[in-house]
This record gives structure tokens, C-alpha cells and sequence, in this order.
């Protein structure tokens, strides 16, 4: 069936930060379509973890969006959205086993705490109060209240079906219109033209392709994670619990293995223990030196989880830009192009900030943040 | 503990790989979760063999008596009770990690230069309204409980579903002294008709199961389907109908037979999770090989049902094959293969594929899953979550899982895998299971330099 239609904006992608996207844009009164080759969550949004956490980020743009997002699923799950979407304030606690682990954690957190992050000192004799089954002999930890979890494929479905804007799944863009000024006009897909003023490239992992189909670039690379799934358990895990490593992780550069994972249970039952961070590019194939790692360690953390069976792994592309920062905002060399992709691994909790921003972006408003640190040709500036 | 060949799976083609690779020469260690060699077929013993196909008995039982005589004079080591969660490349050949049975929590590395997967298959599970009841097994469960001697002579039951399979259970069962109400098999007598020919010489068993029913007369309803099983406890009875010839159900064609079980069998699928995390190729749903047997991969050769359905005489043919093939290359010779497994290979196959086309799942099965029919029972999903989760933007078997948790559970979608794809409406897909068997996760970190948190 090839089906032409005309809208406000189309929105590539419909994964969380596409679905977020819609939800705002057709608040703000936009007439939304919503374009993906596939299914709703079918790339990277289906192999997130979910975990909306603040703890993990140093102050700067991305805390600043992280904080932005979480009032924002709040707001959501406030209206009602919060038990589709599986939302949950469940916290995170973050444990340093050495002196010198705790010392940096507590640094990381004073700084965190000026920006308006909730970061609450636990003395080693407190940490079994929060986790009664962690390891003993840790020197310390961080309680971060604000760290929140919700159900990522759920919460792409929801917040697309809240915004009532058209989806069409199993349609590739497979170009983007430009007409004379080299003006946005639309779509081209595998099943007809959709004809728009605006365009939202996001496509997540595959931001960069969408991006080359109308002649710019935008150097979004995969990063691969592993997550393992275990069997279903009684609850015994409170909090999101990682290591104090994990932050270091989480920003490294480096294409190597890195694998302090985020242990947590879930409302069915199963511990989630995620996730391990390797550029090595779409390699979909198992890597047991990743979940080995992941393995030792989620039990070095929770001894009792040595007993406990992995049912599954599986892996996931996180969209990565070369600085770690998502591109969020007009593309001056495309006019009436946006982009909202490059999350990493942060795309779940970044959604709901970026969906808002790019919303706002769209209808002339003033974004709640500057979107200086974010543009998506400050790569390109770089090079030349 | 190291190997040159490490061979999973203890059936027909796992035995005949073993027993080839090893008479030219090569260390072979054949490895089975199961207490015994054997795989689906012959694990079972002479009586079961014997009531199951008395006309064929000379036949299997003879092959079975020969691998295991075989065997047991070999220089193969075997493993038995080895439950094989997955096989990595290492960069002198393969690590194989099993966990030893039945707890299956301490493990086991076996080092092989070359590994050979023979694991053969799993039953394809439909569901329908009351399939969760007891009294409702599938086929290879009534073949199981046949072999247990847990048939209790004299209850009433009914085979249904469709393929080659339901014949020797309805005639098992027969012989076992079970009355059987009826044969209910779906394909149409057109269809069967038609492939006949191709059909006929090359399962020669056939002719002896359409014996068999006749003897016990066992009626036999083509272009029928089960639609509701009935029981509140247990099962009661089972509505079946005729299907048109578009597929769908032919109102008013609906009758009840009374019966305490229903053995329900929809064919079979290749076990592929080993072959899958090794990075082989699949050809559909099953490991892609080349007519020496070997994978894609450098060093795994595939033989057996993980190939594709065939039969036990199929799966020997394969596994020789790919044994003789296994040895030349360890030894750097060429390999030569009885000519007579070449031969039955490609007769055999072209059987196979001719009952791959004669047996087909009635066109609109899923039509028939009401929306309170739980369709993944490990997480308690039924067909109306499903449905939802389609409604919701769900296109495919992954994100109906997503969804809905349906595949998650203990089985991991193997029993479920075929009913959600039918309900989403496309192709099933092959499940990715990097991990064949469940392994705690101190298994896991054991084999991890161990840090703690820093
Ligand atoms: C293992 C793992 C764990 C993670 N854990 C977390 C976590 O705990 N918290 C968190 O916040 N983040 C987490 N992430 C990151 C998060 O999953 C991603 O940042 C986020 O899902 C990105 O969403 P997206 O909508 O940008 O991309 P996607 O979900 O990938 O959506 C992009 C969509 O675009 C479509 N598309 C691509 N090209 C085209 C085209 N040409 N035409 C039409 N459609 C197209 C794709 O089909 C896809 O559906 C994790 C990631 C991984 C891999
Ligand atoms: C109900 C029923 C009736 C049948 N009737 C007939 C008949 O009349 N005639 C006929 O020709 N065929 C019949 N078959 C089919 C026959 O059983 C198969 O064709 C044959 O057994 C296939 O041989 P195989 O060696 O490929 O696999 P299998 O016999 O299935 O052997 C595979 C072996 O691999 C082992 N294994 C699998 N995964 C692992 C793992 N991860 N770790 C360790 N071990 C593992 C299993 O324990 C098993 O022993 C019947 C099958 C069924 C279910």
C-alpha cells in the first residue's frame, strides 16, 4: 500500500527518544507522524535496562538533561502513565569496597549534590539497613533517592499511544526531501512520500545513516552492551546497587571491555545485571568474557547470587557520539531537520528531556536548556 | 579434560559421528545431558521400541543394538549427564561448558580442537482452549509415558495435531492397550495423497503404521483439528472439526469425543542454541551445512535433526558422514564416507523434504487461540495479552516478549516461540538462546579473574 501524506513533523524512529518526541511535539499541538522500519522498540529501546538514574553523571549538559528528564517521568507517571510504563522510585545505592573508592565517590557526590542532585552519605553499618544481602566489608556507599527505573519497550508503547500521534511501523526512510534552499520537505519512504516542514532524525544507533540520507553527517557509533537475566527470585534486591567504578566506566573512552555492572531486581522477579560497555562494532555474537565479567561482578556485590541461575543474555548497540553527549537540536545545514539520537547509555532516562526540548525547539519556544553543548554539527566544526 | 572431537548429543547422529570419527583414529569424547546414549529414539527400551513399531523393530532395534556394541568396544569417551549450556572458540579450538547432572550446578570444560552438534530437536507445541489441562501431553510425552510404562491400559485417549509422528504414537498406544478414540490430523487426504508417491519408499515404516491403525482400528479423521479440550480438573473430552479447505474451521462440523487424554504433536524444531552462540549460520530454522556437514564456522560440523527433521535413519546417514568428514580434517586427509550413508543421505532427505511439504499447519491456526487461552505458561501470557501487545506497536516475536514477558520463563520461549510468531503473524524466527541450559552465575564468574568493588 504506498500512502502519501502531508503533517507537521515526522519523527524517525520509534524507540523511547522517538516516542518521546511525539508525545511533546503532538502536545504542543503538532500534527505528529511517527515512521520506523520496524516494530515500536525493536532496536536499541528493546534491549535497554530502564534505569533512569542521576547518580551516574558528573555535573555538566547531561546531568542537567538527566534532572530535567526525571521530573518529566514523574510528571508522567503523575498523570497516570506510571504502572504501564512500570515506573518506579526504587533509588539507587552506589557501594565503594576501599577507602580510596569512598573518597572519590563522596567528592563526585558533593559536586553532584550543588547541581541539585539528592546524594545521601551510608556509613558502612547503614549499607545492610538498604541492602541486607550485599557483601560485608565495604568501606561505604551513596543512597540517591531520585534514581528511577521504568520498563523501556512499555514505555516507548505508552508514551506513543498517549501521543496520539500516527505511527507507521515496518516503513523505511530511505531519503529525506529537500526541496529548493535545500529546505526539509519530508520523508521518503519504502511505502510512499510524508510530506513535512520538520523532520526528527530519531533513529537511535542508525542516527548516522538517517543523517547521511540528507547529505549530513553525524559520527554515531555502536556501543555494545551485555545484559544477563536471571532466573525469577523473591525480592531481595531494593535499589539499583553498582560498584563506584561504574561512573568511570560509563564515561571511559576507551574501546576496551568495561564491565561494572547495575544490579537490580525487577517487579517479575528476575535480577537484572547490566550492563557491559565495548565498541566493537553491530557484533551481535555472545561474548562470554563480557557476561563472565558481568557475572563476577554482580556476585562480588551480592554473594548469594552465586547460587542463582543466568536464564539469558543478549545485546544491545548504544548510540554513541565521540564526546558522550547526545545531538539534540536544528541542523543548521539542513534546515528543518532535527536530531534527538546519540543517548548511549542513557537514552531511556534521556527521552522525556529530549522529547520536551526538541518540542519546544519546534514550535519557536525557548528550550528549558541550552542547547549549545548538544548541536549536532559540533563534530563537523571539530574536524574542519 | 581434552578431546580432538568433541561430540554433543548421544542420538543416532551423535553415535554414528563417534563411532566413524573414532574408528579412523581420532580422541572422541561424546557428551549427553541425558543418563544414557541413546537420544530420543533409542533411548527407549525394547518394549517401548517393540510396541511403538513392531514392524519395524528389527530394523531399529538391530542399528541401536550395533551403535551400542559399537560404543561400548570404542575408544570413545562418554559423557553422560553433561548438560551443555554453551561452546566458546578459544584460539586453539573450543571449550565446551557443561554442568553435570541432575542438579546441574558444578561444571565441567572439556578443551576439543573440533566439536560436532548432533542435539538433535524439541516437539513444536500449538496451543489451544485447554491445552494447560492435565491429561493433555504432547506426543513425545505420550511416547515418554509409554516407555515409563505409565499407560494405564484401558483409558480412552486421542492423538491429534499433524505429522508423521502422530502415527507411531497412536499405534504405541494402541499396543500399550489404551483405547484410542481417534487419529485427528489436520493435513487434508488430497495433500497426503499427493505426496504418496514421494512418501511411500522412502518411510518404509509408514506402511507398517497404517497397518497398525488399521489392527486397531483406530479411526483416522484427515482435514480435522482440535478445538477446545474440556475438563475442569482434568481433561474430560475434546471437541474436534473439520477444516475447509480455506483453512478456517467449518461451522457446524463441531463433535465431542469423550477421552482422559489428548496426546497433541505439531512436528518438531532443531535445537540451534549452541550452534547460534558459536556464530553458525542457520538456513531457516535450522544449522546450515555443507554436504561434508560442516558448518560455516572452522572446526563445527552439524549432523542430525539440528539440521533439520528427518528421522533417526536420516540423522545415522548425517552423523557418519559428518564424523568421517571431522577425522580427514583433523588428519589433514580426504574424507570418505561409506557410500552407502551418501546414498541413504540423499534419498532420505528428499523424503524428509517431501513430508515437510505434505504436513503443513492448517492456514489459520492461531484464529482459533481465544483471547483467555494462556499461550506462554512459564509466565502465564495468554493470547489476549498478546493481542494487546500487537495493538500496542509489537510486530514480531521479540517485542511481543518485550511486551508481554511471553517467552521469558524457564523454557525460554521453545514451548511458546511457534504460537507467538503465529499470533503476530509472521515467520517464526530462531530464538536466540546464548545460553543452551540455565548456569548460576558463580559458574559464570568462576572462569572471571575475580575482582571485588574497588
Ligand atoms: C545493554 C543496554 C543497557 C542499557 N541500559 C540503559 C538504562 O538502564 N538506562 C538508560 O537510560 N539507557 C540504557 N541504555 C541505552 C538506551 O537503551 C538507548 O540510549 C535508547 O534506547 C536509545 O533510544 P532511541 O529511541 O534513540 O533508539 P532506538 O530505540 O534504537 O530507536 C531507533 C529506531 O529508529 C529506527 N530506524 C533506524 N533507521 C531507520 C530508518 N532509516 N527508517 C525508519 N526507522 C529507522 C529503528 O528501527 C529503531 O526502532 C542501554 C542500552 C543497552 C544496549
Ligand atoms: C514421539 C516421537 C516418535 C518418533 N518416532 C520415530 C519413528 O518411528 N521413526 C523414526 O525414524 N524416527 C522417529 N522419531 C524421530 C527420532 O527420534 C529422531 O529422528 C532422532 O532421534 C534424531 O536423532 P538425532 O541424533 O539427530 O537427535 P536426538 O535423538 O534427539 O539426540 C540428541 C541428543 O542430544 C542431547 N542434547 C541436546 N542438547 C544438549 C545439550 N545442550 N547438552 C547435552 N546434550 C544435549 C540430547 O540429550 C539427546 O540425547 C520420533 C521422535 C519422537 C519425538
Amino acid at each position: 500500500m504506498n500512502e502519501s501524506l502531508t503533517c507537521d513533523v515526522v519523527v524517525v524512529g520509534a524507540g523511547v527518544v522517538g516516542a518521546a518526541t511525539a508525545l511533546y511535539a503532538a502536545r504542543a499541538g503538532l500534527d505528529t507522524v511517527v515512521v520506523d522500519r520496524g516494530p515500536v522498540a525493536g532496536g536499541t529501546t528493546g534491549a535497554g535496562e530502564g534505569n533512569l538514574l542521576v547518580s551516574d553523571k558528573e555535573p555538566g549538559p547531561e546531568l542537567e538533561l538527566a534532572l530535567l528528564s526525571a521530573r518529566l517521568w514523574a510528571a508522567l507517571a503523575r498523570e497516570g502513565l506510571g504502572e504501564a510504563v512500570e515506573y518506579e522510585t526504587k533509588g539507587g545505592v552506589v557501594v565503594a569496597g576501599t577507602d580510596r573508592a569512598l573518597a572519590g565517590l563522596e567528592k563526585l557526590a558533593a559536586e553532584q549534590r550543588a547541581a541539585g542532585v539528592e546524594a545521601v552519605p551510608v556509613p558502612p553499618d547503614r549499607l545492610p539497613d538498604l541492602e541486607p544481602y550485599l557483601a560485608p566489608g565495604l568501606a561505604g556507599g551513596m543512597h540517591y533517592p531520585q534514581d528511577a527505573q521504568v520498563m523501556p519497550a512499555l514505555a516507548a508503547a505508552h508514551l506513543l499511544r498517549a501521543s496520539k500521534a500516527r505511527v507507521l511501523t515496518g516503513r523505511e526512510v530511505t531519503g529525506i526531501l529537500r526541496g529548493p534552499g535545500g529546505a526539509v520537505r519530508g520523508v521518503r519512504t519504502g511505502r510512499g512520500d510524508l510530506h513535512a516542514p520538520a523532520v526528527v532524525n530519531a533513529a537511535g544507533t542508525w542516527g548516522g545513516e538517517v543523517a547521511a540520507r540528507a547529505g549530513v553527517s553525524l559520527p554515531v557509533l555502536p556501543r555494545r552492551g551485555f545484559v544477563l537475566v536471571t532466573e525469577p527470585l523473591p525480592p531481595r534486591i531494593r535499589h539499583k546497587v553498582y560498584a563506584a567504578d561504574y561512573v568511570a566506566d560509563v564515561a571511559s573512552d576507551s574501546a576496551a571491555l568495561q564491565t561494572s555492572p547495575v544490579v537490580e531486581g525487577t517487579p517479575a522477579g528476575p535480577v537484572l545485571i547490566g550492563a557491559s560497555r565495548e565498541r566493537v562494532g553491530f557484533d551481535r555474537s555472545l561474548s562470554l568474557p563480557a557476561v563472565r565479567a558481568l557475572a563476577a561482578g554482580a556476585t562480588g556485590l551480592f554473594p548469594f547470587l552465586a547460587g542463582v541461575r543466568a536464564m539469558r543474555t543478549y545485546a544491545g548497540f548504544r548510540p554513541y557520539l565521540p564526546d558522550h553527549l547526545p545531538a539534540i537540536g536544528p541542523d543548521p545545514r539542513a534546515p528543518g531537520l532535527f536530531h534527538a539520537c546519540g543517548h548511549e547509555g542513557a537514552g531511556i532516562g534521556l527521552a522525556t528531556g529530549t522529547g520536551q526540548l526538541i518540542a519546544q525547539v519546534l514550535t519557536g519556544r525557548t528550550p528549558d536548556l541550552d542547547l549549545g553543548p548538544f548541536r549536532p554539527d559540533r563534530f563537523t566544526e571539530e574536524a574542519a | 579434560m581434552r578431546t580432538d572431537l568433541a561430540v554433543i548429543g548421544a542420538g543416532p547422529a551423535g553415535l554414528a559421528a563417534a563411532l566413524a570419527a573414532s574408528a579412523r583414529g581420532v580422541r572422541v569424547t561424546l557428551v549427553d545431558a541425558a543418563t544414557r546414549p541413546g537420544g530420543q529414539f533409542y533411548r527407549q527400551p525394547a518394549e517401548a521400541l517393540a510396541a511403538s513399531r513392531p514392524e519395524a523393530l528389527h530394523h531399529g532395534w538391530r542399528t541401536w543394538e550395533r551403535l551400542r556394541d559399537g560404543l561400548a568396544v570404542s575408544a570413545v569417551r562418554v559423557l553422560t549427564e553433561h548438560h551443555v549450556w554453551c561452546v566458546e572458540r578459544t584460539p586453539d579450538g573450543f571449550t565446551v561448558n557443561a554442568l553435570l547432572g541432575p542438579e546441574q550446578e558444578e561444571p565441567v570444560q572439556l578443551h576439543a580442537r573440533a566439536v560436532l552438534l548432533a542435539t538433535g530437536g524439541y516437539e513444536r507445541v500449538l496451543p489451544f482452549p485447554g491445552w494447560t489441562l492435565p491429561g493433555v501431553v504432547t506426543a513425545g510425552g505420550a511416547q515418554a509415558m509409554l516407555k515409563g510404562g505409565l499407560v494405564v491400559p484401558g483409558r480412552r485417549a486421542l492423538v491429534a495435531g499433524t505429522g508423521p509422528l502422530l502415527l507411531p504414537v497412536a499405534t504405541g498406544l494402541a499396543a500399550a492397550g489404551v483405547e484410542v478414540a481417534a487419529l485427528v490430523e489436520s493435513t487434508g487426504p488430497r495433500r497426503l495423497a499427493r505426496h504418496a508417491p514421494a512418501l511411500a519408499g522412502k518411510l518404509p515404516e509408514g506402511a507398517g503404521h497404517a497397518a497398525g491403525l488399521l489392527r486397531h482400528r483406530i479411526p483416522v479423521l484427515t482435514r480435522h483439528t482440535v478445538v477446545r479440550a474440556h475438563g475442569d480438573d482434568r481433561l474430560t473430552g475434546v471437541t474436534v472439526a473439520a477444516l475447509g479447505t480455506d483453512g478456517h474451521v467449518r461451522p457446524g462440523t463441531e463433535r465431542h469425543l469423550p477421552c482422559d487424554t489428548l496426546a497433541a504433536g505439531h512436528g518438531m524444531l532443531p535445537h540451534t542454541d549452541l550452534a547460534e552462540s558459536l556464530g553458525c549460520r542457520l538456513d531457516g530454522l535450522a544449522v546450515a551445512v555443507d554436504t561434508e556437514q560442516r558448518t560455516d564456522v572452522p572446526g563445527v560440523w552439524a549432523a542430525g535433526e539440528a539440521t533439520g527433521i528427518g528421522g533417526a535413519a536420516l540423522s545415522l546417514a548425517e552423523g557418519h558422514i559428518a564424523g568421517c568428514s571431522a577425522a580427514a580434517h583433523l588428519h589433514g586427509t580426504a574424507p570418505g564416507p561409506a557410500p552407502a550413508a551418501l546414498k541413504a543421505r540423499t534419498a532420505l532427505q528428499r523424503s524428509a523434504a517431501a513430508l515437510d511439504s505434505a504436513y503443513v499447519l492448517p492456514a489459520h491456526w492461531p484464529e482459533q487461540i481465544t483471547d483467555d487461552t494462556v499461550v506462554c505458561r512459564c509466565e502465564e501470557v495468554t493470547a489476549g495479552a498478546v493481542r494487546e501487545a500487537l495493538d500496542l506497536g509489537a510486530g514480531d516475536e521479540r517485542t511481543v516478549k518485550l511486551f508481554t514477558r511471553a517467552g521469558m520463563g524457564w523454557c525460554q520461549g521453545r514451548m511458546c516461540g511457534t504460537a507467538i510468531a503465529g499470533l503476530a503473524g509472521c515467520a517464526p524466527t530462531p530464538a536466540k538462546r546464548p545460553f543452551a541450559r540455565p548456569v548460576p552465575l558463580g559458574v559464570l564468574a568462576r572462569h572471571h579473574p575475580k575482582e571485588g568493588p574497588s
